[in-house]
């Protein structure tokens, strides 16, 4: 089997045990989901893939074929009744998320695709005009391919150096050859807040501080975050920051770029179309402000209504509810996995996201994954699109579980009973 | 020489064998007991070249051409289910000649009913391996009427 390297015991086991929130009812709040209450193979679905993405509540898949069935038209370019109140919809789901992350002026969330396309935007849109030769970009070494190729791509194109913070073998950045990397060519960090293959959650603000202390501009890739830390982008003083509305019970195909509007001001549009545009001729053309400048084209209307109705139904519970059940069935499931023989976990940050990832000496990550298939426990194999991290701990893949909100003490239970039958099937 | 099975036959004989288990927990166990029994590949033909592409496990195969015409595949795993994976595929096609691979469709796959667990399952590289298997037969068979 796969030699493990230098796997920590997880701090977790020599702490008291972390205590629920008051009366949280997972149970009801898994009942709103209707995707869980389905069966495979007659088991009824544990889902612990929600670093992928998270199934959505109730009230969101209700916004959405409402606003289909009685509201949906364009949006900005209609005088009728429809494409006025779509357009309202639309700029009231931008105001929704503006005040979700505490951002100055609506103006400055921008609507994208997803993650990867707010991070591609500020590559090409911010990356272009102001890295250039001889310049660095630092990234870290735990992140997603999305937050990694783009900045390899434009130093390549640009002639840059792309710098990389390296982690300590707990999975958490260190933070001491981070200020050795940061000098005068660095012209922008581009920075997880939440390791997607880890779940080691980094120390955000000190990353950004040092980054501005070096006159460098930060981007924070908030994919894992926003689901389950509370984003207060005035407070953290990033520059940007992303993530995607399906990983925040939103609907897939919306995604957010946050940016400071000093930036969106200078940067150039990374797309060209419709409804950005102030004035076309066929030899020259100017464009709006933001956001509309970098929203070219129909954007994704309903989606993004979604994603209002998602910021609303977290909002409804709260985050820091939220974060604490997380937090709890983090211990149980890090304590009970901690005790099957032959598993490691691998990163064992102190600060950590409800994510587990492991391997075991019994079995391939893939033999995990297709045997707790059978038992209708949905987990996540491979390597995460952060091949980096892998080679790190010498591993070609890991197995995930990741738990929301809506996973419940006995999801975890159904997990440690799958992992038993794994070994008893492998060994 | 022994004579060789129709891969007809060969598939007949796979379906007949899980037809005998009666639900998937069974099958697994078959497939996992197949994976097991493979005999490894040397570890210095686990070369990068060697290296089937499209699977989330790692997956290396060979082939070389035999006498009589005929191909011999060897292919191994770090994953026990798809060792076993290719104990099945392997059993189809190691030892066919490059045209008979090249018209026998796999319809074992979806006999053994379990095509929601196995053909569907892309990232186990069944579909990775086949079109491996395929290339190889179409290389070998160019240069077999070529006179190589």
């Amino acid at each position: 089997m796969t030699p493990v390297m230098h796997l920590n015991t997880p701090s977790h086991c020599t702490q008291s045990p972390v205590e629920p929130p008051a009366g949280f009812d997972a149970a009801a709040i898994r009942a709103q989901f209707p995707v869980l209450q389905r069966e495979f193979n007659g088991k009824p679905l544990v889902y612990l893939d929600n670093a992928a993405t998270t199934q959505k509540p109730r009230p969101v898949i209700d916004t959405i074929t409402h606003f289909y069935e009685h509201d949906y038209g364009t949006v900005r370019r209609g005088v009728y009744a429809l494409c006025e109140g779509s357009t309202r919809a639309y700029e009231e789901a931008r105001a929704k998320v503006s005040r979700f992350i505490n951002a100055p002026l609506s103006c400055g969330v921008i609507f994208t695709k997803g993650t990867t396309e707010a991070i591609n935007l500020v590559a090409t849109g911010y990356g272009r005009p102001n890295v250039g030769r001889g310049d660095e970009v630092i990234v870290s070494a735990l992140e997603h391919h999305a937050n990694l190729v783009p900045w390899q791509q434009l130093c390549k194109d640009v002639g840059a150096t792309l710098k990389v913070i390296p982690i300590n073998d707990a999975g958490e950045l260190d933070m001491a050859a981070y200020k050795k990397l940061l000098s005068k060519k660095t012209k922008l960090v581009a920075v997880t807040h939440v390791s997607n293959a880890l779940g080691t959650v980094n120390p955000i603000k000190a990353i950004i501080d040092e980054a501005h202390q070096a006159g460098a501009v930060v981007l924070v890739d908030g994919a894992q975050a926003a689901s389950h830390i509370p984003i207060d982008v005035q407070a953290l003083d990033c520059d940007f920051y992303c993530f995607s509305g399906h990983k925040l019970y939103g609907p897939s195909g919306i995604g957010v770029l946050y940016a400071k509007i000093c930036h969106l001001d200078e940067m150039t549009p990374y797309q060209y179309g419709g409804e950005m545009i102030e004035s076309v001729t066929f030899e020259e053309s100017t464009f709006t402000k933001p956001p509309n400048k970098f929203e070219a084209g129909t954007p994704p209307i309903v989606q993004a209504v979604g994603l209002g109705a998602a910021i609303d139904y977290v909002n409804q519970i709260g985050l820091p509810t939220i974060a604490a059940w997380e937090a709890y069935l983090l211990d149980i499931a890090t304590r009970k996995l901690s005790t099957i023989d032959g598993l490691h976990i691998v990163g064992t940050a102190a600060d950590k996201v409800s994510l587990i990832s492991f391997v075991m000496d019994q079995a391939h990550p893939l033999d995990i994954g297709t045997i707790l298939d059978t038992e209708a426990i949905a987990i996540r194999t491979g390597h995460h699109c952060a091949q980096p991290v892998m080679k790190r701990y010498n591993l070609p893949a890991t197995a995930r579980a990741s738990f929301a909100f809506y996973n419940t003490v006995d999801d975890v239970d159904r997990l440690v009973a799958g992992l038993h039958k794994v070994i008893e099937l492998f060994e | 020489m022994t004579m060789t099975h129709s891969t007809d036959q060969i598939q007949a004989a796979i379906v007949e064998t899980f037809k005998t288990l009666p639900d998937w927990d069974s099958r697994y166990k078959h497939i996992i007991q197949l994976g097991k029994q493979l005999p490894n590949m040397a570890d210095a033909d686990k070369t990068a070249d060697n290296i089937v592409k499209g699977c989330q496990s790692q997956v290396w195969m060979t082939a070389s051409l035999n006498d009589d015409g005929t191909i011999t595949f060897i292919a191994d795993s770090d994953a026990v289910i798809v060792r076993g994976l290719i104990s099945l595929i392997l059993r189809l096609y190691s030892g066919q000649t490059p045209q008979t691979i090249l018209e026998t469709r796999p319809s074992f796959i979806d006999d053994i009913e379990m095509t929601q667990h196995i053909s569907a399952q892309r990232s186990n590289g069944l579909h990775a391996m086949i079109k491996q298997i395929q290339f190889y037969a179409i290389a070998y068979k160019m240069k077999l009427e070529q006179g190589l």
